[in-house]
């Protein structure tokens, strides 16, 4: 005979507000079956806990509906209480009365009446529920890591230095990503290549460390701790194992004029090329698409300089490796908005508009300028540089709608390196806000305008042109509450972060979800922000939300800290909620393991005593099977069925709805 | 049909997509129609036609089938047998005389909570005009009656 425990939370006023649990506890109290029904504040805090594992022992409750909140939230803290009172963790439901019921509605007779029958549904699943043991599964010790710039190397080297293996891999010829672009970085002024390339080596030289570059995740399959991956390894026609850096193919290249993209087309590279001088691995790819030879199929003056033999091979094809992974560290990062959306500020109209990060090429000492600023029109030093802030962030209408988060910083950071280059030199900002929330961040854009005479006009910018070889930018001082108009030497667009532009289909190919723009959802924005809602995905950097340096660092550290506390463990425990057969029914028409995405099923055959077959049947394998239940439906003699979500739990849950 | 006739629509959604798009609309407090009932199940190819006729039979005036869109099924391809699976369920429908606007299909993400909250509004809408689904509901009172001996 069953013995339900219903367990109604307030959660605060959050659900009570909406909801008369008085009438929801009468009604489900006279339900069949149930024991006890209580209400209370908070039954995820610890007397709330508490109150639920007493009634459990007291009343030796077989099942336990608490309604609340989503499963997705405390389906997991209740299961625990469960387990503690000595109840099957399994016999736990919860009655999502609060994000799919108080919180949707606005009249509480209706909210009520929905309430009751939700809670009534799943005290009738629960009454069908069975008890449930977890699964064991082994877990590989290997990591990868997708995407080597500062967030993916910081992943893999403190993954790494716990003496796990790690599999780095990134689409580019080098590791670095944008951090390698940029030139000093805030708030600390320290060039950015001085402090991330010693770390691209430690990365590169690491012995648990294997730098996969110029490569691409194909396909990604298994589950947490049993993750297999494909990894294309794209041909570079150089071999990386015997090239040593000299950089004379890169010397005697006759295509020069293709503008580099690293340099964000401000200085120009050959076909053959390394993105930057400090690439690691400083070994050259050649571009298909720009080299003679691979166009017109003479040239090879690359292979005729280089000293190796056999060492630049035209003949080289992409070729793919496969590893068994058990944790995978998502850090493909961003890319910046194209700027074109906006007419007004005449980018790639005029050659002196430019975005922020072709600015710090200009800034960065390895730049095109060796760290003059110059304009990319005449090669001339501006006097007077206007930045527009939020270019394209914070702008429903054309942009995005969220805060890009470097921005005000970055800016605030061109304006002192302008003024410290330039000691003449003006800087006139049009600003929003300023959002300098960091350590030592509002410290910094104080001295940008007390020390470096940053000038902050508080308003946008409607218009931008060209008049005597100034650009004349037209804005509003909404302080002021007057129009303004400044004659600039060069503009720059602080323009919004945006997800990579293929973020959705690499999401898509890991399993793993994004939001509206194209980043990555973590599974819980304040509590678990690093996991994934996939087991074993972790995030971090800019591919979750746009970050600066110091934060996409910690959640590298934060990700890898996850990653090694799984390797701490030799086995895992998995949700048992699995597929079964039953072998008195099943006809082995073999329809389940068409069905099954997973190819967990099997066939295995039943022998009599002497080892005749008597016949065969569908077996699954519930290490691999993961709970989809595409067979359950499939099976045309219902042999088929899925623990948790058993044909009878669902009908009933149906029946009594 | 009267004007205060209230629709309940029974919705078979899958826990990582539509289920999530509906906790979404929920945290960020949306309203719509409370005619909606959720059954939670893994995946949408999970959701067999019996289902849909149970709880058209148990008092549903119509029944929503969502899940993650093409290509974003966390089982895979899951999604793509319940598309297909609901493909032949439609021609057998028009053979057992329910009509087909009982029954919606729909695509609903993790990140679509307003999404959800408007194909609730929608759909009840549409079951108002529908008027209640009766003829099924009859059907099983007499079964029950039958049964009963």
């Amino acid at each position: 005979m069953a013995k339900i425990g219903v367990f109604v939370c307030h959660c605060g006023e959050n659900i009570a507000s909406m909801v008369d649990t008085a009438t929801l506890v009468r009604k489900i109290s006279e339900h069949p079956g149930v024991e006890v029904c209580t209400e209370y504040k908070y039954f995820c805090s610890d007397p709330g806990q508490e109150t639920v594992k007493r009634a459990i022992r007291e009343n030796n409750l077989t099942g336990v509906v608490v309604a609340a909140c989503s499963p997705r939230m405390h389906e997991t803290t209740f299961r625990k209480a469960c387990a503690e009172a000595g109840l099957n963790p399994y016999m736990l439901e919860m009655a999502n009365i609060r994000e799919h019921c108080s919180w949707v509605h606005s009249d509480k007779e209706k909210a009520t009446e929905k309430a009751i029958e939700i809670t009534r549904s799943l005290v009738e699943k629960v009454k069908r529920n069975n008890d449930l043991k977890p699964i064991s599964v082994p877990v590989t010790r290997r990591a990868l890591v997708i995407g080597g710039g500062i967030a993916g190397i910081q992943a893999a080297l403190d993954i790494a230095g716990a003496g796990r293996e790690v599999i780095l891999v990134e689409r580019e010829p080098s590791i670095g990503g944008h951090m390698s672009q940029l030139s000093e970085t805030f708030p600390t002024l320290d060039c950015s290549q001085c402090i991330l390339t010693p770390r691209m080596v430690e990365a590169i030289q690491h012995p648990n460390i294997k730098v996969l570059t110029y490569s691409e995740v194909e396909s990604v399959d298994g589950y947490i701790g049993n993750f297999k991956v494909k990894i294309r390894k794209k041909a570079r026609y150089v071999d990386i194992n015997k090239c040593t850096g000299c950089g004379d193919c890169i010397q005697k290249c006759p295509v020069k004029k293709i503008p580099s993209e690293f340099e964000c087309g401000l200085g120009n590279r050959t076909a053959i090329y390394t993105p930057f001088a400090q690439a690691v691995p400083n070994v050259p790819v050649i571009d298909t698409t720009r080299c003679t030879y691979f166009k017109n199929g003479k040239c090879k003056i690359c292979q005729k300089t280089c000293q190796i033999e056999n060492c630049i091979d035209f003949e080289m094809q992409d070729t793919f490796e496969e590893y068994e992974i058990g944790a995978i560290v998502v850090a493909t990062g961003f890319q910046i908005q194209d700027t074109s959306l906006y007419g007004e500020y005449g980018y790639g109209k005029y050659k002196d508009v430019i975005t922020g990060l072709s600015f710090e090429r200009l800034a960065s000492a390895s730049g095109p300028t060796s760290g003059k600023i110059l304009r990319p029109s005449d090669g001339k030093e501006p006097e007077t540089i206007v930045f527009i802030q939020c270019a394209g962030s914070r702008d429903p209408s054309k942009g995005v709608k969220y805060c890009s988060k470097i921005c005000c910083m970055y800016t605030a950071k061109h304006a002192m390196l302008f003024a410290h280059k330039n000691h003449h030199g003006r800087s006139q900002i049009f600003y929003m806000d300023i959002r300098a929330a960091g350590k030592g961040y509002d410290e910094f854009t104080r001295r940008a305008i007390e020390e470096d005479g940053a000038e902050y006009l508080r308003g946008r910018v409607s218009k931008l042109y060209e008049e005597n070889g100034k650009l004349i930018v037209r804005g509003v001082d909404s302080l002021l509450g007057k129009p303004v108009e400044v004659a600039a030497d060069m503009v720059v667009l602080a323009t919004a972060i945006v997800p990579q532009p293929d973020a959705k289909e690499t999401a898509k190919k890991i399993g793993i979800g994004y939001d509206e723009y194209g980043f990555y959802n973590e599974a819980h924005l304040k509590l678990r922000p690093v996991e994934t809602a996939t087991a074993g995905i972790y995030l971090c950097g800019a591919c979750q939300s746009p970050k600066d340096i110091p934060d996409s660092v910690a959640q590298a550290s934060a990700a890898a800290a996850k990653v090694i506390g799984l390797f701490s463990r030799e086995q895992l425990e998995r949700e048992p909620v699995v597929a079964g057969v039953n072998d008195a029914t099943c006809a082995g028409c073999q329809g389940c393991i068409m069905a099954c995405p997973y190819n967990a099923i099997d066939v295995r055959d039943i022998n009599d005593r002497n080892g005749n077959l008597i016949k065969q049947v569908a077996d699954v394998n519930p290490g691999l099977c993961q709970g989809c239940g595409t067979c359950v439906t499939f099976c045309r003699s219902n042999s088929i069925d899925l623990a948790g979500f058993t044909e009878k739990q669902i009908f009933a849950e149906v029946m009594a709805l | 049909m009267s004007e205060s006739f209230e629709p309940k629509i029974v919705a078979f959604v899958c826990t990582y997509c539509t289920y999530a798009g509906a906790d979404l609309a929920g945290t960020s407090r949306l309203k719509y129609a409370p005619n909606v009932r959720i059954v939670r199940l893994p995946c949408t190819g999970r959701i067999s036609p019996m289902f849909i006729l149970k709880a058209l039979q148990k008092g549903a005036d119509s029944v929503l089938v969502s899940g993650c869109h093409p290509g974003d099924c966390h089982f895979a391809a899951g999604n793509y047998h319940a598309r297909r699976r609901w493909t032949v369920f439609r021609a057998l429908l028009a053979f057992t005389g329910i009509p087909e606007e009982r029954i919606r299909f729909s695509w609903v993400s993790a990140a679509e909570g307003a999404k959800f909250a408007d194909l609730i509004n929608e759909i009840t809408e549409d079951t108002k005009k529908l008027g209640p689904f009766t003829q099924y509901q009859e059907l099983q009172k007499v079964i029950e009656t039958q049964s009963s001996y």
